[in-house]
């Protein structure tokens, strides 16, 4: 077989059936259980501290307490 | 190092004036000058700094704010530039006197409309890209940009670039591949600014302080690789002579039409949508000063956009020499992007949930809220177009011209002007814009100005599309194309009209920001303090 016949029944085949499992995969990965509480963290990163200067240590700490 | 930069710039200014002097076309050398100017100045910069160098200086802390800053001003001259051309070629369409003889060929409609869709796409969409892509990366990641001062070379790199192309447009260097015209040295001068672009946002990325990676930088990431990997496969080309500036495509034919514009669509797709959208995840928030509204909806419409705009491409090639499956996937695949498009609307308008009143008082609040809202309806348009049916109508007319418009002016344009305002003042250290009430005004002049010339674009490229396959009781073509063209100038002369509102709007905002960064006193200390 040429080259575009065996990409193209790869392609149609297993590549279509992997990226499929894969978007499948992201979507009960989102639904995880536990994902909420992971993803309103992630949510407020751009919100918290503050925006002139990189988190220091101390604020680590802080932060790290008040949890 | 300092005396391997010193031979390295010296040998290129040498092959370079050498380059000057060989060149076989006018564009390659002018070109070749221009690169004999840079490296000759950097070699003195490089040579007078040499003695500073001695002294180690303190590593810097905080974060990188300079190339941000360099990089806010750039987006704002670019898009004043490329507004100021579009406008102009908008009225040379109505105005065919336009193309003065006394130009010719530089300034002539054919030339000028690649610098202008080069200038906002690449000049000003591209510049807003890096800036805020490093403004973001640096306060989600709470690192410091890596690689010191690699992220200056991808600023000034990319303005060479961007000086290349849009020169070499106007001398008559171009391998007519739309949005991918320039030529060959300037495509690899460009890909090696844009993988020492990956390499900065990766290393900050990797040096992060937070644990997860926040989704804004998910998009600017995507963005990033897949516009190497579009740029560097469409532009395979050999170069007929080291001193010339043409080039010959390695792909010929259908594949070299499907080629680019898998190209063309995918950097409509991320460099225009998922860069973008990697905006409007940090700055929605930010100015609503809320989270965004499902952190789940953004995981999934991100991986759905990409595994769908990769595929879209052949919508471009209906009823061409291009197999109808493929055109009939990329239709298919363009529809079903409707939906993670939409997914990024509503996740970004619904961020506003319980907080619309901020959209009475605060204008930059209401300039992401449009954009968004054109967004979403040239997003609906998009897969609509996509149709083979209504490509039937609307392909090569002005709807497609609106279209794109209404995507460009609408949905980037607002949302880079909207961070510009964001952060502009944060940048230098100032409360807030100068005038609150000039940002007001640019948002209605810029709204207008689309209104119009989306409109008038509708209505041309539908009437246009109609005269097009218009035939009589005897099977004949009942319009000439010249007919079409006198028939469409009242609309070009509306087009043109939206075009001058918009750029007022734009000019209105370099003055706002221009005021906000030179007057006064400021108010608080610089951001970034001992940055740079």
């Amino acid at each position: 077989m040429d080259t575009y016949s065996i990409l193209r029944q790869l392609a149609d085949s297993w590549v279509l059936l992997v990226m499929f499992a894969f978007f499948v995969g992201v979507v009960i990965w989102a639904f995880r259980p536990g994902s909420t509480k992971t993803y309103d963290q992630i949510a407020n990163i751009p919100l918290k501290g503050d925006d002139t200067h990189p988190e220091t240590d101390d604020d680590t700490r802080k932060e790290q307490d008040h949890d | 190092m300092e005396y391997f930069k010193l031979a390295l710039l010296a040998f290129i200014a040498l092959i370079a004036a050498i380059g000057a002097d060989w060149g076989h076309d006018l564009a390659y050398r002018v070109h070749a000058l221009l690169i004999v100017g840079v490296s000759a100045g950097l070699f003195i910069w490089v040579l007078r700094n040499m003695e500073e160098q001695s002294i180690p200086a303190p590593a810097p802390t905080g974060y990188a704010d300079g190339v941000i800053r360099a990089g806010v001003i750039a987006t704002a001259f670019w898009g004043v530039t490329g507004f100021l051309v579009g406008t102009f070629i908008a009225f040379q369409l109505a105005f065919p006197e336009l193309n003065f003889d006394w130009g010719q060929p530089y300034t002539n409609f054919g030339r000028l409309r690649p610098l202008h869709t080069s200038a906002v796409i690449f000049a000003f969409g591209g510049n807003a890209l890096i800036a805020t892509s490093f403004y973001v990366v640096q306060r989600t990641c709470s690192a410091r940009l890596w690689g010191g001062n690699t992220a200056w070379f991808v600023f000034w790199g990319y303005q060479l670039f961007i000086v290349l192309a849009a020169t070499g447009y106007l001398l008559g260097a171009t391998q007519s591949k739309e949005y991918a015209e320039p030529e060959w040295y300037t495509d690899i001068w460009l890909t090696i600014v844009w993988l020492a672009y990956l390499a900065v946002f990766m290393g900050t990325l990797f040096k992060r302080r937070e644990r997860h990676i926040y989704v804004a930088n998910w998009f600017y990431l995507s963005f990033i690789i897949t516009v190497a990997m579009l740029h560097v496969i469409n532009n395979l080309s050999v170069p007929v002579s080291f001193w010339g500036s043409k080039s010959v495509q390695v792909f010929a034919g259908v594949q070299d039409a499907m080629t680019q514009w898998w190209y063309g669509h995918n950097a409509v797709g991320f460099f225009l949508t998922a860069g973008f959208l990697g905006m409007m995840y940090y700055f929605v928030p930010k100015q609503a000063n809320r989270p965004i509204y499902s952190y789940k909806l953004s995981i999934i419409h991100f991986w759905a956009l990409i595994f769908l705009y990769i595929w879209a491409g052949p919508h471009h090639l209906h009823y061409t020499a291009l197999p109808d499956w493929a055109a009939t996937l990329g239709m298919v695949f363009s529809i079903v992007l409707w939906m993670p498009s939409w997914g990024g609307m509503i996740n970004g308008l619904m961020t506003l949930q319980g907080a619309w009143d901020k959209l009475r008082t605060d204008p930059i609040l209401r300039i992401f809220v449009i954009s968004l809202g054109f967004y979403g309806m040239s997003t609906f348009e998009g897969p609509m177009m996509s149709i083979r049916a209504v490509n039937s109508l609307s392909h090569y007319t002005d709807w497609t011209i609106g279209h794109v418009h209404s995507g460009a002016l609408g949905w980037n344009g607002m949302i880079t002007f909207g961070a510009l305002y964001f952060l502009t003042p944060r940048l230098w250290g100032r409360e807030r814009m100068h005038s609150m009430s000039a940002i007001n005004w640019h948002f209605w002049l810029a709204t207008i100005g689309i209104v119009l010339y989306a409109s008038s674009m509708w209505v041309t490229g539908i009437m246009e599309g109609l005269m097009w396959r218009e035939v009589d009781d005897q099977g004949f073509l009942v319009n000439s194309f010249a007919d079409t063209v006198a028939a469409k100038f009242p609309m070009y002369v509306v087009r043109g009209l939206g075009g001058v509102l918009y750029l007022a709007g734009g000019i209105l905002m370099v003055w706002n920001m221009w005021m906000t960064i030179r007057g006064g006193a400021r108010n608080t200390a610089p951001v970034g303090v001992p940055a740079e």
